[in-house]
């Protein structure tokens, strides 16, 4: 389990969290929502220890992971899973070696033994024999996958995504959280999704954390929000003439 | 702003240097490192340091017309001149502008591209797997590049003498093997050495922390070559005021 507590973070004078708290359970697929601006790439990256909170504590397992210096977290991080907004592979390595890479720096496992880590992750995202190209050569869908197959690869307990449908096809998007979805439930992961994807709140939101102008301003799940009287939750998920027909039959 | 600059070079730096995670995948990316810096560069060197070396040959006899003077002079003043400053010096800017520049774009691409975020979200120390086998790529194909420049140039200096009629080979010869003294190589080698760290690391520097986007990493290029030609230059001052 995930727990933030009080979270603040600022830029400057720019104050972007205000005392976020929420507790993200394993086993369930946890959305943060919320518009631009509104802090949750910030929570994200205060929760995998890319910012550093002005104040307030992330807690993995009880874990002060705020408190903790470089070494001290690379336990945990072997244990994070993250999907980035544009995939974030890295160009000089083929699919294959993106994903072998976290096994080649952290585990024992031979060359062998690793391939066939990279083929099984590969087969699990549906993107079977594709091991020796470069992220140049596949389009954003499959960016995506390799992404979650590297995500995977080192068997998370903790699975980000931040934007995981940005730049994708409406059918695609479906593809990926059906994966999501997926993987969550076949290891048990602690699954926090960044998005503004509407889709994906209806379909995958067990639990959904609203943020508005870096404030907490509703938790539920996808069943709770279509009943909710917050006024800015309502503003943002009905915010489009098919979501306000659509909520007629909710 | 320049203190500001200089604490978070020498804090990357110390990250730099830490205990890499498994030394087997940092030893191959020092070899490609190598090969980059070192045999992709070896063309460019070659032209420059002939050429330079023919010039000078040719510029020294120009400027020594005396019959007081014996003409072997000239390869002692080109040999001096080379190994002393021109080889360790030029080849230094050149590669800061060739090196320099792919290694702050490099960087700063994976930068704004989250690649960067992406390996310390796996627990891997991005400064020390990035940039550390740059800089050990620079400080060992620098001085290496030098020599090579060091012999080029006075080849330059033989076929350019000879071919102007500035100098005899004969007299050129004479000049480059009279009154050497090895000394001057452990100048340029220590030379050599610290442009090497200074290339690669400050352009290192400068790509890591971009924000931004494409545009910011085009500046931060730019800026890395700028800073590394402006530092070498101040280093080149003090070694040679330390060690001359």
């Amino acid at each position: 389990m995930i727990e933030v507590q009080d979270i603040y973070k600022s830029f400057g004078d720019n104050e972007v969290l205000k005392g976020i708290s929420a507790k993200f359970e394993p086993g369930r697929i946890s959305l943060i929502i919320g518009g631009s601006g509104s802090g949750k790439s910030t929570l994200l990256k205060c929760m995998v220890g890319l910012h550093a909170p002005t104040k307030g504590r992330v807690l993995y397992q009880g874990q002060d992971f705020t408190r903790m210096n470089f070494d001290e977290r690379i336990p945990i991080r072997k244990e994070i899973g993250m999907l980035f907004q544009n995939s974030a592979l890295f160009d000089s390595m083929t699919v294959e070696e993106n994903i072998t890479f976290p096994l080649q720096m952290f585990s024992d496992m031979s060359k062998k033994e690793r391939i066939e880590r990279a083929n099984s992750c590969l087969e699990r995202v549906n993107l079977p024999k594709s091991n020796k190209l470069y992220p140049a050569e596949l389009s954003g869908g499959m960016k995506k996958r390799v992404g979650i197959a590297r995500a995977i690869a080192m068997n998370p307990k903790y699975l980000f995504c931040d934007e995981p449908n940005s730049g994708l096809d409406p059918k695609t998007s479906i593809v990926i959280d059906e994966l999501i979805q997926d993987i969550t439930e076949e290891f048990n992961t602690t699954t926090i999704v960044v998005t503004h994807d509407m889709n994906s709140v209806m379909g995958i939101g067990q639990y959904i954390l609203f943020l508005y102008q870096g404030e907490k301003k509703w938790e539920g799940s996808n069943k709770e929000i279509a009943h909710t009287d917050v006024k800015e939750l309502n503003d943002f998920v009905f915010a489009s003439p098919f979501m306000r027909i659509a909520k007629k039959s909710f | 702003m320049f203190f500001n600059s200089l604490g978070k070079y020498l804090i990357l730096l110390k990250s730099v240097f830490k205990k890499p995670e498994k030394w087997a995948i940092y030893r191959k990316e020092i070899l490609h490192e190598m090969y980059s810096v070192g045999v992709d560069s070896l063309g460019l060197i070659a032209i420059i340091s002939t050429f330079i070396g023919a010039v000078m040959t040719m510029q020294i006899a120009f400027q020594l017309v005396s019959d007081l003077i014996p003409n072997s002079i000239i390869g002692q003043i080109n040999r001096d001149s080379s190994i002393l400053e021109l080889s360790p010096t030029i080849s230094a800017l050149v590669l800061a502008g060739k090196v320099g520049s792919s290694v702050s774009s490099q960087i700063g691409t994976m930068r704004v591209t989250e690649q960067i975020d992406a390996l310390e979200i796996m627990g891997i120390n991005a400064p020390g797997y990035l940039i550390l086998p740059k800089i050990l790529a620079g400080i060992t194909m620098v001085p290496i590049l030098v020599v090579l420049s060091i012999a080029l140039a006075l080849t330059g200096g033989l076929i350019g003498g000879a071919l102007s009629g500035a100098v005899t080979p004969a007299d050129y010869i004479s000049g480059i093997t009279d009154g050497f003294r090895g000394y001057t190589i452990t100048v340029a080698m220590v030379k050599a050495f610290v442009f090497g760290f200074v290339i690669t690391s400050v352009s290192a520097y400068q790509g890591f922390y971009v924000k931004g986007g494409s545009l910011e990493v085009g500046q931060a290029s730019t800026k890395g070559v700028v800073v590394s030609c402006i530092s070498i230059l101040a280093s080149d001052y003090a070694i040679t005021a330390a060690m001359l």
